[in-house]
């Protein structure tokens, strides 16, 4: 099975705190701790168990700027096959579709039985896998927690939906599936696995490999524009206890009587 | 500009979802006179009940009555509403896994912008709708401007519309199923199994201290072991800690996961995503325990201990102790 999985890369929220820069215009970038996208890990595990299974290939791409070829490569040292890296000035200020938009064309470049995404990225959007299965007419299938191939056409996916409950789906190939986090356990990559793909070479395509016209992407075919970051006013928040971890407990204590939080 | 405001009703067992008449209010703050459609698929009785339910509160309740349509299959119903919406539509989606399932390949199909999990609007500029997202596990917030001018496929956070009793629109129910065309699908959805009972039941417990990914490690799960049993409490978790198998899935809580109704909440290393929060009810007295005051946690909790948990813990557990 030839399978094409997107990763991107973003800032590790339990690594940073997140803070928006001085005019508003984007997050403070500067000592940034980044990584690949929490759900796209498990996304890229599970297309080489698959592959381990059935046999065939699996291509990671990511859509960014250079730094991106570092999650490309931390990919491959898991044990992707191929990496691509699709960056070009125009695709600056894209949009979920101008995202979805490109990537499709680099679906479109290969062969591939399934396209894997993960359910979300740091922009909490979940909405990339959705509209490249539209985008490429093919089924569909989002918060995937677990994969059975059945068949050179088919596959059973479970979903995992509200409570913990999977629905358990029949899809055909070829077809997108957006990974839920929790679906397998990520394989540890060290150091040794970096070195070994480390002179590996990725391409490097931009909107003239792709096919791409630049106006159908980036910021100025965004239907969606972002206009700035902020940091929404504190309703009335928690109250913060202060003093030493002593004091503080004590205060902790006193609150968790009055409340029924001793029993 | 005046579009129509549709809105896709989530039901189960005849009952519709609480997100229904968010999804008015969400409307009302986009268009402060609309009377949004509601669109309820679904098959047999059960429909009716919950079209009637609703009338009250739409400007008309679509009924959509199909055999096929048992079973919510995002493909099947996206077919549906492409041929029954009109092109500058505006439909509204609540969050959840069937909004994530449809939603943004809709939009593409519908040629209209896409805006996912939206927690508040801003009002019209001629086509410019601005948006609220949240971003970075809820640590900054973004603004976006949307050109609707096509229509617009929206998500709304779910928990953030407040629904308005007050106002009724005293809508009626059609009976569109005649329109239902073609719901062939490549896709086919064969059962659900339904999650696993585990040791102990977390939704019947008066007290609770969860851990999230800021316990750092399975062996620093004990730290709240032992606060749990000082306080007379159960250790429930946040999803990555059923993720990374440091705790058995009936210990989660979250749309995912349990829902729970404690007196008491103890969120430690717990960032407050939206999905961990929808699953307590009952607004118990939230106590969080987070290194980072930026942390959304802290404008949900009553109390906020901006700490190392693995350092304040221990201390509270043992004053505890020292206390019985
Ligand atoms: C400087 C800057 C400016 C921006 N301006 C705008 C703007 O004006 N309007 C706007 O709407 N958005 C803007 N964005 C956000 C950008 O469009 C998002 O990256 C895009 O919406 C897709 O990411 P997501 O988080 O929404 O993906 P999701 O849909 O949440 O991610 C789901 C999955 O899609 C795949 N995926 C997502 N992105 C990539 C990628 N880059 N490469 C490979 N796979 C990927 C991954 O598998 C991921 O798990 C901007 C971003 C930046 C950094
Ligand atoms: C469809 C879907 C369903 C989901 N369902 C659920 C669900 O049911 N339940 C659920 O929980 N999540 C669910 N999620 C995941 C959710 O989006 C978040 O990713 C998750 O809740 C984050 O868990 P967390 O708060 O433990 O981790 P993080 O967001 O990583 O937060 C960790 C926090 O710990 C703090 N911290 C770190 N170290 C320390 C320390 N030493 N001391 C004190 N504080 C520290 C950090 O400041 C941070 O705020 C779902 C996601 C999707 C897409």
């Amino acid at each position: 099975m030839e399978i094409l999985v997107c990763v991107k890369r973003v800032p590790d929220t339990a690594e940073n705190e997140i803070e928006v820069n001085r005019d508003g215009s984007d997050i403070e970038r500067d000592d940034l701790v980044y990584s690949v996208n929490e759900w796209d890990n498990y996304a890229v595990e599970e297309a080489i168990q698959i592959v381990d299974k059935v046999g065939g290939a699996v291509t990671v791409v990511s859509l960014g700027d250079e730094d991106s070829e570092e999650i490309v490569r931390r990919e491959m040292a898991m044990g992707a096959n191929n990496g691509i890296l699709v960056s070009d000035d125009a695709f600056e200020g894209s949009d979920g579709k101008g995202v979805a938009a490109i990537l499709k064309t680099v679906a479109e470049k290969g062969s591939y039985d399934l396209i894997l995404t993960g359910a979300q990225a740091d922009d909490g959007a979940g909405q990339i896998g959705g509209m490249l299965a539209a985008m490429l007419d093919l089924p569909y299938a989002s918060v995937v927690n677990s994969i059975e191939v059945v068949s050179d056409s088919q596959l059973k996916v479970g979903r995992e939906i509200e409570g913990g409950n999977q629905e358990l789906n029949e899809i055909g190939l070829p077809c997108v599936l957006s990974i839920q986090t929790g679906i397998n356990e990520p394989r540890y990559v060290g150091i040794r696995g970096i070195r070994k793909v480390a002179s590996v070479d990725i391409p490097i395509w931009g909107a003239a490999d792709l096919g791409l016209d630049a106006s159908n992407v980036g910021q100025s075919a965004a239907g969606v524009k972002r206009v700035d970051y902020f940091v929404p006013e504190f309703g009335e928040g928690a109250e913060i206890l202060e003093g030493s971890d002593e004091e503080i407990a004590e205060k902790l204590i006193d609150l968790l009587k009055a409340k029924g939080g001793i029993k | 500009m005046a579009a129509q405001v549709f809105a896709y009703i989530v039901h189960k067992n005849g009952v519709a979802d609480d997100t229904a008449l968010e999804l008015v209010s969400a409307a009302r703050n986009i268009f402060p006179d609309t009377s949004p459609t509601a669109i309820v698929t679904g098959s047999g009785t059960d429909l009716d009940g919950v079209c009637n339910d609703l009338a009250a509160s739409f400007g008309e309740v679509w009924k959509f009555d199909h055999e096929a349509l048992a079973y919510p299959n995002a493909e099947a119903i996206r077919k549906l509403l492409m041929a029954v919406l009109p092109a500058d539509a505006v439909v509204l989606f609540p969050h959840d896994t069937f909004g994530m399932d449809l939603a943004p390949g809709l939009s593409i199909k519908l040629n209209s912008v896409f805006v996912s999990d939206a927690a508040g609007f801003e009002g019209l500029d001629g086509n410019n709708l601005k948006v609220i997202r949240q971003e970075y596990s809820g640590q900054v917030s973004t603004h976006l401007m949307a050109d609707i001018s096509a229509g617009a496929v929206i998500n709304v956070r779910p928990g953030i519309f407040q629904p308005d009793e007050s106002r009724s629109a005293g809508g009626q129910v059609v009976d569109k199923s005649s329109k239902i065309g073609d719901l062939s699908v490549g896709r086919r959805f064969l059962e659900v199994v339904e999650a696993e009972a585990g040791d102990v039941d977390i939704t019947k417990e008066d007290i609770l201290v969860s851990v999230g990914r800021g316990i750092e490690d399975q062996d620093n799960i004990e730290i709240a072991e032992e606060l749990a049993e000082a306080v007379g409490g159960v250790v429930s978790c946040s999803r990555p800690i059923v993720d990374a198998k440091w705790l058995e899935k009936p210990r989660q809580v979250g749309t995912s996961g349990q829902t729970v109704k404690p007196k008491v909440y103890m969120a430690l290393g717990i960032s407050g995503s939206f999905q961990h929060m929808g699953g307590i009810k009952g607004n118990p007295y939230i106590i969080a325990v987070n290194k980072n005051l930026k942390a959304p946690i802290f404008q949900i909790a009553d109390v906020g201990v901006v700490e190392d948990l693995l350092d304040f813990v221990p201390v509270l557990t043992e004053k505890i102790q020292e206390g019985k």
